[in-house]
C-alpha cells in the first residue's frame, strides 16, 4: 500500500461508512427494525457480510451490530509525518467499505424496489441489473467452476470514449472473462458507453451492468464470496478460507478507468483482501511488492490498448485464446449474444427451413484436412434477411477415431458456432437453428467460416482423437434434403446403441474432477446410466476426454468388485474416490439418496430430496427459483449439499438422469418421484412418458405434483392420494 | 575529531558530557579514559574459580609453539581452553539467571493477578492469554479467564523448577529445530536446573572439556531464550497488552524544564506500568501544581523505557550510556531504578545535582540511594509515594540546568503478532508478504541488531553504522534493547527513514506497508519476539524449514552485559549467525573461538562471529544472508507463473 493510496482508501472508507450509518438510521425510522431487508432471491443474504462475518442479515435490525463492527474496523486517518503502518489498517478499511456498501445497496432495494432490473438482461429503460439472484449466480457460477470463465474484471468508471470502452470489453470477452461494471467517471459510465457503441450487454454476453454507483462493486465481490461458499464448501464466517480461496481460484481484478476518488481507493483496497489487484489507466501510485495478492497490488498508468493484457498478467492468469481464422471476435463470452429483428442477415432452420448438423468418419484418403466447401449460395448472394436451408457436415478421419466419438464432436458444433460474435446457434442435429447478423456479414463473415471454426476448434480441443477434418456446407435445398435423410438414419442407430448400454455391461466408469479447481474434495464418477450431475458429461464424453488427454480430469475407474448392486457401490470406485477426494470421502452409492449418496460440487442441474410424509422424493432444477416441498429452494439445497460432502437424504443429478433406468433405483427409482417443477416436467416430458411406459405406469407423469398443486408436503399429499401415486404404497422410504 | 567527539555520535550525549565536565561531575566516559580493561580478563584467560589461583594463562603475542601450549595451564591443569570456555559459560549462566529471575518475578505477579491477590494488576490481553493457554496445552473451553490464567501462571512458574522433560515453549520452534536440539541433547529440562548445572560444571574440577562446556552453555542459553525470556515477554503482554504500533519520542530532549521529571530506569515493567496509571491521579496533579511545576513528565531509560514506550508511548530519555547524563541535565527530580544495568555511579552523579536516586527492587540496592521497595500488593501506593518524592524534589533544583534540544520521533511496538496483522489486516493477517518479498529479493534478508552500549567504543556508532549499512543493502532490521534506542535517536524508526536510508527494494516494501526499515520489537528480554518472528517466517513457508535456513543474521556490536552473551548464545543455538563487536571474551583460546565461530555450525547450524568494524560486520552478515539465499535457490529472479484451470485443480483444498 503506498501512503497516498492507504490515506485515500481510509478516508474513503470513513465516508462510505458514514453514509451507510446515515442510510440505516433513515431506514430504521421509516420501516422499523423488523422490516425485511436483503438482495432478491438469494440464500446468501448480503453475501460479503455473510461470507466474512457469518452474519445473515434478514431484518433491518440485524444491520446494527454489523455497522458497529464495521465502524470498529475503521482505522484512524493516516498521519502526514511519522505515520503508523497502514497496509493492514487500509485493508480493514476496504473491508469496512464493502460491508457499508452492501448495507447501502440493500437499503436501496427497500427504497426503490425497481431500481435494478433483477434479471439477466437490461430493460429498454433501465440497464442496471443489480445483484445476481441465485438462479443467475448458479448458472454463471458453473462457468467459473468448469473453467469457461476464469474470473472477472471489475470495471469502475468509464473509458475516454465508447469506442475504447467497446475495445476493452471485447478484449476481455475474448479472454473469456466476465466484465462487472459500476461507478461513473465525469458523468460517464462504462455500461452506458457499451450501449452507446451498440454492444449487447447483460449476463448472456458477460458484460454485466451491475449499477451506476461505485457501491455496486459489492455485487461483484459478493459474487466471488458466493462462489467460494457454493462451490468451494467454504462456510459462512470462515473469512480467511473464503479470501484465500478467491485469491487462488477466482482470477478477478479491479480496473478503475478515470479519476480514482477516495471511495474508489477504498473499494480497491477492499478487493485486495480477496487477492484481486488493481490495474488503472491513470497515473496513481503503484504498489509493486507482492504478498496479499499473488503479484503486484496496484499497477497504474497503463495505456488502454495494453490494459487487458497487463491486467491478466498482474493477476497471474493464463488464458488460452482461441485462434480461429474468422473476421469476427470469438469466445464463450459471445455465446449468449442474440441476433434478432432488424439485425438478422441470414436465418437457417428454426422451423422455417431445414437445418442439419452431422459429424461422420471417413477413410483417411478421402479427407483433406482444413478443406471447407460450400455447396450452394453464400451469405452475400441474397437480400437481407435471407432464409436458406443448411447442412453442415464435418468429415473426420484418423487412426484414433471411433464411431462413438462422432456424436461427441457433433454436440460441440452448437457452442463452437455460437462463440462467434454475431452468430447465434440453437439446437442440434436436425433441429439446429442459425442466425447470422448483418454486422458479421459486413465484417466479411461467410458460410465457409462456420467450417473454419469447426476445423480450428476440433483440432484444438479434440486433436488427439482424429487427424484430419474437412467441412462441407450445403445451402442447396436438394442437397440439404439428401443429407438430412442420411443423417436421420445415423441418429437413430446411435440412439439405439446408447439405450442399450448399461452399468452392468461396462467394466470401467470414468471420473470427472473438472470442478476440483473450485470444489477440491468433490469427485464425480460417471457410468453409462448415471451421467454427470452437471448435465454436461456422459460416460461417452468422459471416455473421449480420456483419449484426448490421458492425464486430464476424466480418468478410467475400474468398477472392481461389486459391494452393493442395489445401491450401486463398487470397491474400485470407492478406492478411486478416496484417493481423488484427498481422503475426504471413502465411499458412496450411485443409485441412492438415502444411503451415502454421491457428492456434488454444487453445480448439479437438479437436486433430489426425500419427502418423508409422501414416502417419496422430489427433485428441483437449478432454474426454478421457487419454494419446494422439502422446505428449501434450490439454492438453499445446493448450499447444504454442495462442496463435495456426502449428505444422506439429498443428491445432485442431471436432468437427463431422471429418465435413466438407474435413477435412485436403490430407493425405489422413478416410482418415488412425487414432485418436480412444472418447467422441468415439460422439458423432459417426452422421455418421462417413455420411461413411465417402460415401468408399466404410463400416466405417472400426471401423478407427479408440481408447484401448481403445492409447495409443501401437506399441500401435495391429497393430490398424490387422489391420483393413487405408486410411492404411497411402496415400502417406507425411511427405515 | 576531538576526544569528546570520539565518545559518542549522539549530539545530546556529547553536550551532556561537556556539561558534566563543566559541572565537575565524573561520568563513565571519564573513567573509561582512566582505567583500561584488564588484558588477561578481557581475553578470558584468567581463572579464579578456585583460590589456588587466580591463574593467568594469557595467549602469547606471537603464534604459540608446543611448549607454550603446555605452559598455558592453571595449577590444577585446566587448559587455556577449559578456562576460556568456563568463563564464557559462566557469563551465559549469569545472563540467563538475570533474564529468568526477572521472568520469575513477572510470573509470580501474573499468578497473583490471576488469583485476584493484587487488584491493581489486571489481565489486559485476552487474545494473547488464549494463545499462551493453547501453547501450554491448557484447556480453554468455556472456562472463565481467571481459571485459565491461574493455570498459565502455575504452569509458567513450574517451568523454573522443572526437573525433567523439556520446557513447554520449545514446541513453538520449527520442528526441524526441535529435532536438532533433541539430537544434541540441548533441549533444556528446566530453567533453574540449567543455570545451576552450568554453574556446577564450571566449578573447579568438574567439566574440563571445552566443547562439552560450550554445548552445555547452549542448553542453558536456550532456557533463557525459549524459557525465561519468552515467559516474561508473554506474561507481560497478557498483563499489560501486546504491543501494537505507537508513536514515541526519544533522547534527552524529552526531559522538560518546567515539569517534574521522573526517569524510570532498569528492566521490569511492573512498577513503571503502575506509575503510568497514577500520573493523572488528583493527589499527584495537585501536588505538582503546589510546587509550581507545569506537569509531571515520566520518561524511560534503557529497557524499562522500552517496555512502557511500546505499550504507552512514554518518551525515552536515552540508552545505557546516557543514564548518568540524564541526571547531568539537572532537571531529573527522581531516577527510579529496579534491576540490571543501573550503574552504581548514579548515586555519585545524583549528588552533583539535586536528583533523588530511588531503588525499588529488594534484589538491587545501591549505597547512597533512597530505597522504596516495590510491593505488588500496594503497587499504587508505592508508585504514588515515589512520584511524591520527585515532586517534592522539584523545588530543590540547582541553577545548572541544561536540556539538550535533541528529540526524535519514532514508531515502535512491533510484536511478532502485530507484524502478522500489519502485513495483511485483520482478515488476511500473515507473514506471506514478508516471505514473498524476501523470496523475490526486494528484501535481501532479516537481521536482528540488539544489545547494549559499551564505553569501550564510540557510543551508538557501531550499531548505527551497522544498521544503516544493512538497510542500505535491503536487509530489514529487527531491534531491541539499547540498540533500538540508538536507532530511534538517529531517526531510523520512522517510515520516512526508508526512503532516506534503505535500498530501493526494502524501501518499496516499507512504503507498501508503511513501515520503518528498522522495527523496534521491545526490551532486551523481548528478543524472544525475534525468535518467534523468525519462526513465523519459517512456518509461512518458502524459506526452508528451520531458522538456520533463513537468509538472516544477528548482531550486538556494542555488547557489554553477560545477558548479551546469553542472548547471543541462544540465537546461535537457534540457528542464527550472530556477530558481536567491540571485544570478544574468548580471544585467549584459539580452539574455543574456532569452535564458536566455525564448528558449532556443524551441529547447531548457527555460529558466532566477532568483528569490531561495523562495516565489515555488515559485510559478514550480508555474505551469510546471500549464502542462505543461494542455498534456498532464491538468489536468481523467478519467472512469473501464470495459472490456467488445470493448475488450479492441482491446488490443495483451500
Amino acid at each position: 500500500m503506498s501512503k497516498i493510496i492507504a490515506s485515500a482508501a481510509i478516508r474513503g472508507a470513513h465516508k462510505i461508512v458514514e453514509r451507510a450509518e446515515k442510510k440505516y438510521e433513515e431506514a430504521l425510522k421509516k420501516w422499523g427494525p423488523n422490516q425485511e431487508v436483503g438482495f432478491p432471491n438469494t440464500a446468501y443474504y448480503l453475501p460479503i457480510i455473510y461470507a466474512i462475518l457469518g452474519v445473515p442479515i434478514q431484518k433491518l435490525g440485524d444491520v446494527k451490530p454489523v455497522l458497529e463492527r464495521t465502524r470498529s474496523l475503521l482505522p484512524p486517518l493516516v498521519k502526514e509525518r511519522v505515520n503508523l503502518p497502514y497496509l493492514g489498517p487500509a485493508l480493514d478499511a476496504g473491508m469496512a467499505a464493502f460491508f457499508a456498501e452492501e448495507i447501502i445497496e440493500a437499503i436501496r432495494y427497500l427504497e426503490h424496489p425497481n431500481f435494478y432490473t433483477k434479471q439477466e438482461d437490461p430493460l429498454p429503460d433501465n440497464i442496471w441489473l443489480g445483484a445476481a439472484d441465485d438462479v443467475i449466480f448458479r448458472k454463471r457460477g458453473v462457468e467459473f467452476v468448469d473453467g469457461t470463465a476464469p474470473g472477472f474484471a471489475a470495471i469502475v468508471g468509464a473509458a475516454p470514449s465508447p469506442e475504447i470502452a467497446k475495445k476493452i470489453a471485447t478484449e476481455l470477452q475474448e479472454k473469456n472473462l466476465y466484465v462487472f461494471m459500476c461507478a461513473e467517471n465525469e458523468g460517464k459510465r462504462f455500461s452506458e458507453q457499451l450501449v452507446e457503441a451498440g454492444v449487447q450487454i447483460g449476463w448472456p454476453t458477460r458484460l454485466v451492468s451491475f449499477g451506476p454507483d461505485v457501491s455496486a462493486a459489492v455485487f461483484a465481490i459478493g459474487f466471488a464470496c458466493r462462489v467460494a461458499m457454493a462451490f468451494g464448501g467454504v462456510k459462512p464466517g470462515d473469512f480467511r478460507k473464503n479470501l484465500i480461496y478467491n485469491k487462488d481460484r477466482t482470477f478477478a481484478f479491479v480496473m478503475p478507468l478515470g479519476f480514482v476518488s477516495d471511495e474508489w481507493y477504498a473499494n480497491a483496497a477492499g478487493a485486495i483482501n480477496w487477492g484481486f489487484p488493481t490495474i488503472a489507466d491513470t497515473p496513481i501510485p503503484e504498489i509493486l511488492p507482492t504478498g496479499v495478492c499473488t503479484y503486484e497490488h496496484v499497477v497504474s498508468n497503463i495505456p488502454h490498448d495494453q490494459i487487458v493484457q497487463r491486467a491478466v498478467e498482474v493477476r497471474g492468469l493464463k488464458v488460452a485464446v482461441a485462434e480461429v481464422p474468422i473476421p469476427v471476435s470469438y469466445g464463450p463470452a459471445f455465446e449468449g449474444e442474440r441476433v434478432r429483428g432488424e439485425d438478422i442477415a441470414m436465418e437457417c432452420g428454426g422451423g422455417r427451413t431445414h437445418a442439419v448438423e452431422w459429424v461422420t468418419s471417413r477413410p483417411m484418403d478421402e479427407v483433406e484436412d482444413g478443406k471447407v466447401a460450400l455447396i450452394g449460395p453464400d451469405l452475400d448472394q441474397t437480400e437481407s434477411p435471407g432464409r436458406f436451408p443448411i447442412a453442415i457436415v464435418a468429415e473426420v478421419a484418423g487412426r484414433q477415431m471411433q464411431e462413438d466419438f462422432e456424436p461427441i464432436l457433433e454436440r460441440q458444433i452448437h457452442h463452437l458456432i455460437n462463440y462467434a460474435q454475431g452468430v447465434m446457434h440453437i439446437g442440434q442435429r436436425d433441429i439446429a437453428w442459425i442466425r447470422i447478423s448483418k454486422g458479421a456479414v459486413e465484417k466479411g463473415f461467410r458460410f465457409s467460416h462456420l467450417g473454419k471454426i469447426l476445423h480450428a476448434k476440433f483440432h484444438q480441443d479434440f486433436g488427439a482423437i482424429f487427424d484430419k477434418v474437412q467441412v462441407k456446407i450445403y445451402t442447396d435445398k436438394e442437397k440439404v434434403d439428401q443429407i438430412l435423410a442420411q443423417a436421420r438414419e445415423v441418429y437413430q442407430k446411435r440412439d439405439i446403441r446408447i439405450e442399450g448400454m448399461t452399468d452392468e455391461t461396462i467394466d470401467t466408469f470414468y471420473s470427472c474432477t473438472l470442478c476440483q479447481s473450485f470444489a477440491p474434495s468433490h469427485v464425480c464418477v460417471i457410468s453409462p446410466e448415471r451421467t454427470g450431475l452437471c448435465g454436461a458429461y456422459n460416460w461417452m464424453d468422459c471416455k473421449a476426454s480420456f483419449e484426448i488427454n490421458s492425464t486430464g480430469p476424466n480418468q478410467p475407474v475400474p468398477k472392481g468388485e461389486v459391494i452393493d448392486p442395489r445401491l450401486g457401490q463398487w470397491k474400485g470406485v470407492n478406492e478411486f474416490v478416496y484417493k481423488a477426494s484427498r481422503q475426504k470421502v471413502d465411499h458412496y452409492n450411485f443409485y441412492s439418496l438415502m444411503y451415502d449418496p454421491m457428492t456434488t460440487c454444487g453445480c448439479c442441474e437438479c437436486i433430489a430430496a426425500v419427502l418423508p410424509m409422501c414416502n417419496g422424493v422430489m427433485t428441483v432444477n437449478r432454474d426454478f427459483p421457487g419454494m419446494t416441498p422439502c422446505g428449501m429452494k434450490f439454492t438453499t439445497l445446493a448450499g447444504s449439499v454442495g462442496g463435495g460432502q456426502v449428505t444422506p437424504g439429498f443428491v445432485g443429478h442431471s436432468k437427463y438422469n431422471i429418465t435413466q433406468r438407474k435413477w435412485l433405483v436403490g430407493d425405489g427409482g422413478i416410482k418415488r418421484l412425487v414432485w418436480m417443477p412444472k418447467m422441468l416436467k415439460d422439458e423432459i416430458r417426452e422421455r418421462l412418458i417413455r420411461r413411465s411406459q417402460e415401468i408399466g405406469i404410463p400416466d405417472l407423469i400426471d401423478m407427479i405434483a408440481d408447484e401448481t398443486i403445492g409447495t409443501t408436503e401437506e399441500e401435495i399429499l391429497p393430490f398424490l392420494t387422489e391420483k393413487n401415486h405408486p410411492a404411497l404404497s411402496m415400502d417406507p422410504i425411511l427405515e | 575529531m576531538s576526544d569528546i567527539e570520539k565518545k559518542s555520535i549522539d549530539p545530546a550525549t556529547i553536550e551532556m558530557i561537556e556539561k558534566a565536565h563543566i559541572d565537575g561531575c565524573e561520568t563513565i566516559f571519564d573513567r573509561a579514559d582512566v582505567m583500561k580493561p584488564c588484558p588477561i580478563g578481557a581475553e578470558g584467560s584468567c581463572c579464579k574459580h578456585c583460590y589456588m589461583g587466580p591463574c593467568r594463562v594469557p595467549a602469547p603475542k606471537k603464534k604459540e609453539g608446543a611448549l607454550e601450549k603446555i605452559r598455558r595451564i592453571g595449577l590444577c591443569g585446566a587448559t587455556a581452553e577449559t578456562i576460556s570456555a568456563r568463563n564464557f559459560a559462566r557469563m551465559v549462566a549469569a545472563g540467563t539467571a538475570a533474564h529468568c529471575d526477572h521472568a520469575r518475578g513477572v510470573a509470580k505477579v501474573f499468578l497473583a493477578t490471576a488469583k485476584g491477590e493484587v487488584p491493581e494488576f489486571q489481565i489486559k490481553d485476552e487474545q494473547k492469554l488464549y494463545q499462551v493457554a493453547m501453547d501450554f496445552g491448557i484447556e480453554i473451553g468455556d472456562r472463565p479467564i481467571r481459571e485459565i490464567a491461574i493455570d498459565i501462571g502455575e504452569r509458567a512458574l513450574a517451568e523454573f523448577g522443572r526437573q525433567e522433560g523439556e520446557l513447554i515453549f520449545l514446541k513453538r520452534a520449527p520442528l526441524k529445530r526441535q529435532e536438532i536440539w533433541r539430537n544434541l541433547g540441548v533441549a533444556p529440562r528446566g530453567i533453574d536446573r540449567e543455570v545451576v548445572e552450568l554453574l556446577h560444571r564450571t566449578c573447579m574440577g568438574v567439566d574440563q572439556d571445552y566443547q562439552d562446556l560450550l554445548i552445555s552453555a547452549a542448553r542453558c542459553a536456550l532456557a533463557d531464550g525459549w524459557g525465561g525470556s519468552m515467559i516474561s515477554t508473554e506474561l507481560q503482554d497478557i498483563l499489560f497488552g501486546n504491543p501494537v504500533p505507537i508513536l514515541g519520542q526519544v533522547n534527552l530532549g524529552v526531559l522538560k524544564k518546567d515539569e517534574v521529571n521522573v526517569v524510570v530506569h532498569g528492566h521490569e515493567p511492573l512498577l513503571p506500568e503502575i506509575m503510568v496509571g497514577v500520573l493523572n491521579d488528583p493527589d499527584i496533579q495537585q501536588a505538582v501544581q503546589s510546587v509550581g511545576a507545569k506537569g509531571i513528565n515520566l520518561a524511560g531509560m534503557c529497557c524499562s523505557a522500552n517496555e512502557i514506550l511500546m505499550r504507552h508511548g512514554i518518551p525515552v530519555a536515552g540508552n545505557f550510556l546516557q543514564q548518568e547524563l540524564a541526571i547531568v541535565t539537572g532537571v531529573v527530580d527522581a531516577m527510579v531504578v529496579d534491576i540490571q544495568c543501573e550503574m552504581q555511579s548514579l548515586a555519585q552523579v545524583a549528588k552533583c545535582y539535586h536528583t533523588k536516586l530511588i531503588t525499588t527492587s529488594p534484589k538491587a540496592k545501591i549505597e547512597g540511594a533512597i530505597h522504596i521497595e516495590f510491593e505488588e500488593r500496594e503497587a499504587q501506593k508505592v508508585a504514588k509515594k515515589i512520584l511524591m518524592e520527585a515532586i517534592e524534589n522539584f523545588s530543590n533544583r540547582k541553577t545548572n540546568v541544561e536540556i539538550p534540544s535533541h528529540v526524535a520521533d519514532m514508531v515502535v511496538g512491533f510484536s511478532h503478532e502485530t507484524i502478522n496483522y500489519l502485513l495483511g489486516g485483520f482478515f488476511r493477517a500473515s507473514y506471506r508478504p514478508l516471505n514473498d518479498n524476501i523470496i523475490n529479493g526486494r528484501i535481501r534478508g532479516i537481521a536482528g541488531v540488539v544489545g547494549c552500549n559499551n564505553a569501550r567504543t564510540t557510543h551508538d556508532d557501531p550499531n548505527l553504522t551497522l544498521i544503516k549499512e544493512l538497510i542500505k543493502n535491503d536487509v530489514i532490521v529487527l531491534t531491541t534493547g539499547c540498540a533500538a534506542i540508538t536507532s530511534g535517536k538517529a531517526g531510523l524508526l520512522t517510515p520516512e527513514a526508508a526512503k532516506l536510508y534503505a535500498g530501493d527494494g526494502l524501501a518499496s516494501v516499507c512504503e507498501a506497508v508503511g513501515l520503518p526499515p528498522v522495527l523496534h520489537m521491545g526490551a532486551c528480554v523481548d528478543n524472544s519476539r525475534i525468535l518467534m518472528a523468525a519462526t513465523a517466517v519459517v512456518k509461512d513457508g518458502g524459506l526452508g524449514d528451520d531458522i538456520s535456513d533463513l537468509p538472516a543474521a544477528g548482531a550486538a556490536l556494542e555488547w557489554m552485559h553477560e545477558k548479551a552473551i546469553a542472548i547471543g548464545h541462544y540465537f546461535v543455538a537457534s540457528g542464527v549467525f550472530t556477530v558481536f563487536g567491540t571485544v570478544w571474551p574468548t580471544t585467549g583460546s584459539e580452539p574455543v573461538s574456532r569452535f564458536l565461530f566455525e564448528e558449532l555450525e556443524n551441529s547447531l547450524k548457527g555460529k558466532w562471529g566477532f568483528e569490531p568494524d561495523p562495516r565489515k560486520a555488515a559485510k559478514l552478515m550480508i555474505e551469510h544472508i546471500d549464502k542462505k539465499r543461494k542455498a534456498l535457490g532464491i538468489d536468481r529472479a523467478r519467472e512469473r507463473v501464470l495459472f490456467d484451470m488445470a493448475k488450479r485443480r492441482e491446488l490443495d483444498a483451500a
